[in-house]
């Protein structure tokens, strides 16, 4: 919802790098979209420049291509393999330290090592992203519970999200309802047309940032361009969920003979875990140094797809690429809504993308959920 | 290793068929190497110096494949002499390169290599360790890491079993943050077959992972060589990516063979 003190105005874009300047000067480090390794990437930002002007890409079921496509614009793509998850659950971090060489004498002795966390400003946020913010934030903050290492990362995070004009072939943000306009979760929302930016704030800290900027005031023909540009990008959506809540269906179909047929595809790689923004599992590792002295205990991100994932004593649970599947289809799109009340996808379409053979959430659900060939 | 703190435990490092890559990581490993040898006796390294087979050690390391009859005795000799067995790298572990002339005919191309052929003498495979003896740990790569061993040495001193890395190469490389090469380059990449412990740093130089780590758990090579084929690979050039430094590794000799074209020009692969 819009802050009430917020205005909704017109920022040129030869004046962004003004907006960088001024989430800088108030302490943020501005993280924001780039071409990296040929494809869109957050990284630390340092100037207008190096966002990605003009860059648009497509994707498909197992394939992601950038290309320069002749526009002036920054934000005329959609998401990459990584946003936000990367910035709070780190994929690899150390958790505390064991050492024998201790101050009091004591034989044992341990140190919790809590991240020194510069206040980020993330530009570019999407919709499903936000979404899928929300989830994380309640898993790792739950109450009671509260992830100390997540918490030093999110609570001074400044978030600028970006409504979606170019959805790729994968995304169905629609279907889920997280995007691909953004509603919640943010403080700048941006949409951009063909000569710059509508800006509105949606908290104290983004109005702050917002009322010290040059800006116009947004006409009506500018707003109306902005809203069917985002009501386009819904409709050119041609993917989706058979539902929102598919709990039920995926229960009355644990043995349907599509998980085996999928499994003939899997590789088990876990490469659409990595990417997902809402797959939260890691596995804990300890690095002692080779005198023994002390150890680093680590946490890195982990995957159902992995063995170990379903390792106890002796056995591992889920001893096949069917089973893995079905774990991750599962609590993604079914267990997940008893968990966190809704479903654990946002429609962002990275795992059909970055799977390297392609399978494609939204179709292995359909076969699998219509039972049609339920044994 | 339940030892006497003033009895530093024996270690050994035993070369076979190899290139000497994997015993430069311990050479290699700075000042850890000085604070090792604090830490245990070497007792038999024969690259760095100390040469003595017959002292009975708490681990011996062995590098290279098994290539030759003698080869056979001595690491008999060996296993009777060591309570941890640990391979290291592709050779002991799965063959290494070398395993590629287990898919040829040995007498033939001795003969065309040496003058004399008479003095060379080869089995007719080149094997890994654990096909003659125990195998108490394995560490691959081609070459294994310094982190690797060091983790493992630790973890052996503490008394602990050690680490065995068996996820494929794609979660390090996601974990990393690079960019997918198959995915956004269209690159022929091992990495979702491949063990991970290298760091995954073919793709962080954007090329392909020629799995030099071999097998990782639970691989699907038939699934990953469908995809090289719709990348436009031909099916030799395929069968070569599974064909290479860990060829002697089961799952990927079995698939190496099976999309290899029998008209196909590239050596007498078949024997
Ligand atoms: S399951 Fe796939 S589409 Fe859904 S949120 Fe995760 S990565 Fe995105
Ligand atoms: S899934 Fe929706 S919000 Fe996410 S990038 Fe695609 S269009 Fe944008
Ligand atoms: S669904 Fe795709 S990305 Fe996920 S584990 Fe299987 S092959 Fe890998």
């Amino acid at each position: 919802m819009t802050n009430k003190n917020s205005k909704v105005e017109f920022l040129p874009r030869s004046h962004f790098q003004e907006l960088i300047e001024h989430l800088q000067q108030a302490g943020y480090t501005c993280v924001g979209p780039q071409v990296h390794e040929h494809a869109i990437h957050y990284a630390e930002l340092a100037h207008a420049d190096f966002l990605p002007q003009g860059m648009s890409e497509e994707q498909s079921p197992g394939q992601y291509r950038l290309h320069e496509a002749g526009h002036d614009r920054y934000f005329a793509w959609a998401n990459g393999p990584q946003a936000l998850k990367p910035l709070l659950f780190t994929p690899r971090e150390a958790l505390w330290q064991s050492s024998n060489n201790c101050e009091d004498n004591a034989s044992l002795c341990f140190k919790e090592l809590i991240p020194e966390q510069r206040p980020l400003a993330v530009i570019g946020a999407r919709a499903c992203d936000l979404a899928a913010l929300y989830i994380h934030d309640k898993h790792f903050l739950q109450h009671g519970y509260r992830d100390p290492y997540y918490l030093a990362r999110r609570k001074n995070m400044l978030l600028i999200a970006v409504n979606c004009t170019h959805p790729a072939d994968t995304c169905f943000c629609a279907s889920t309802g997280d995007g691909p306009r953004a509603t919640y979760g943010y403080d700048l929302l941006l949409n951009e047309l063909d000569d710059g930016f509508i800006i509105e704030s949606h908290s104290e800290k983004g109005v702050a940032i917002q009322t010290q900027l040059n800006l116009q005031a947004a006409e009506a023909s500018q707003l109306e361009q902005a809203n069917d540009a985002v009501e386009q990008a819904a409709a050119r959506q041609t993917r989706g969920l058979p539902a929102q809540n598919l709990s039920q269906p995926l229960l009355d179909n644990l043995h349907h003979p599509h998980w085996e047929e999928v499994a003939q595809r899997c590789l088990s790689c876990g490469n659409c875990t990595a990417v997902c923004p809402t797959c939260f599992c890691h596995s804990e590792l300890d690095e002692p140094v080779l005198d023994g002295s002390h150890s680093v205990h680590y946490r890195q991100w982990d995957s159902c797809f992995c063995q170990k994932h379903s390792y106890i004593h002796g056995m591992t649970i889920r001893d096949t690429a069917g089973l893995r599947y079905r774990q991750w289809m599962t609590h993604k799109l079914g267990s997940w809504h008893e968990q966190f009340g809704r479903s654990g996808c946002v429609g962002c379409g990275r795992c059909i993308t970055w799977c390297p053979v392609g399978i494609d959430i939204t179709e292995e659900a359909k076969v699998i959920c219509s039972g049609d060939q339920h044994d | 290793m339940a030892t006497d703190k003033n009895i530093k435990p024996k270690v050994a490092v035993h070369k076979f068929s190899s290139c000497d890559g994997c015993q430069l990581a311990f050479l290699n490993m700075g000042e850890n190497l000085l604070t090792l040898s604090t830490l245990v006796d070497i007792t038999h390294f024969a690259e760095a110096g100390p040469v003595d087979e017959d002292t009975p050690v708490e681990i011996a390391f062995i590098e290279g494949s098994l290539a030759s009859p003698d080869d056979l005795e001595r690491i008999k000799h060996i296993r009777s002499n060591s309570r941890f067995v640990v391979s290291i790298g592709a050779c002991a572990t799965s063959g290494g390169v070398q395993a590629l002339r287990n898919m040829a005919n040995t007498k033939d191309w001795i003969a065309a290599v040496y003058a004399s052929p008479e003095y060379i003498h080869s089995l007719d495979c080149s094997t890994p360790i654990s096909d003659h003896i125990k195998v108490d740990l394995e560490l691959w790569g081609c070459p294994v890491s310094s982190w690797q061993m060091l983790q493992a040495v630790r973890s052996l001193l503490f008394g602990a079993k050690p680490e065995v890395l068996n996820d494929k190469v794609c979660q390090e490389c996601k974990r990393q943050q690079h960019v997918c090469v198959l995915v956004a380059k269209g690159e022929p990449c091992m990495g979702p077959v491949t063990r991970t412990g290298c760091g995954a740093i073919c793709p962080a130089m954007g090329r392909a992972c020629y799995s030099c780590y071999g097998p990782a758990e639970m691989v699907n090579p038939e699934s990953l060589n469908q995809r090289f084929l719709g990348l436009g690979l031909l099916s030799s050039e395929a069968s070569r990516r599974f064909l290479f430094i860990n060829s002697g590794a089961p799952e990927f000799h079995k698939q190496g063979l099976k999309c290899k074209p029998a008209s196909s020009d590239d050596g007498n692969l078949d024997g």
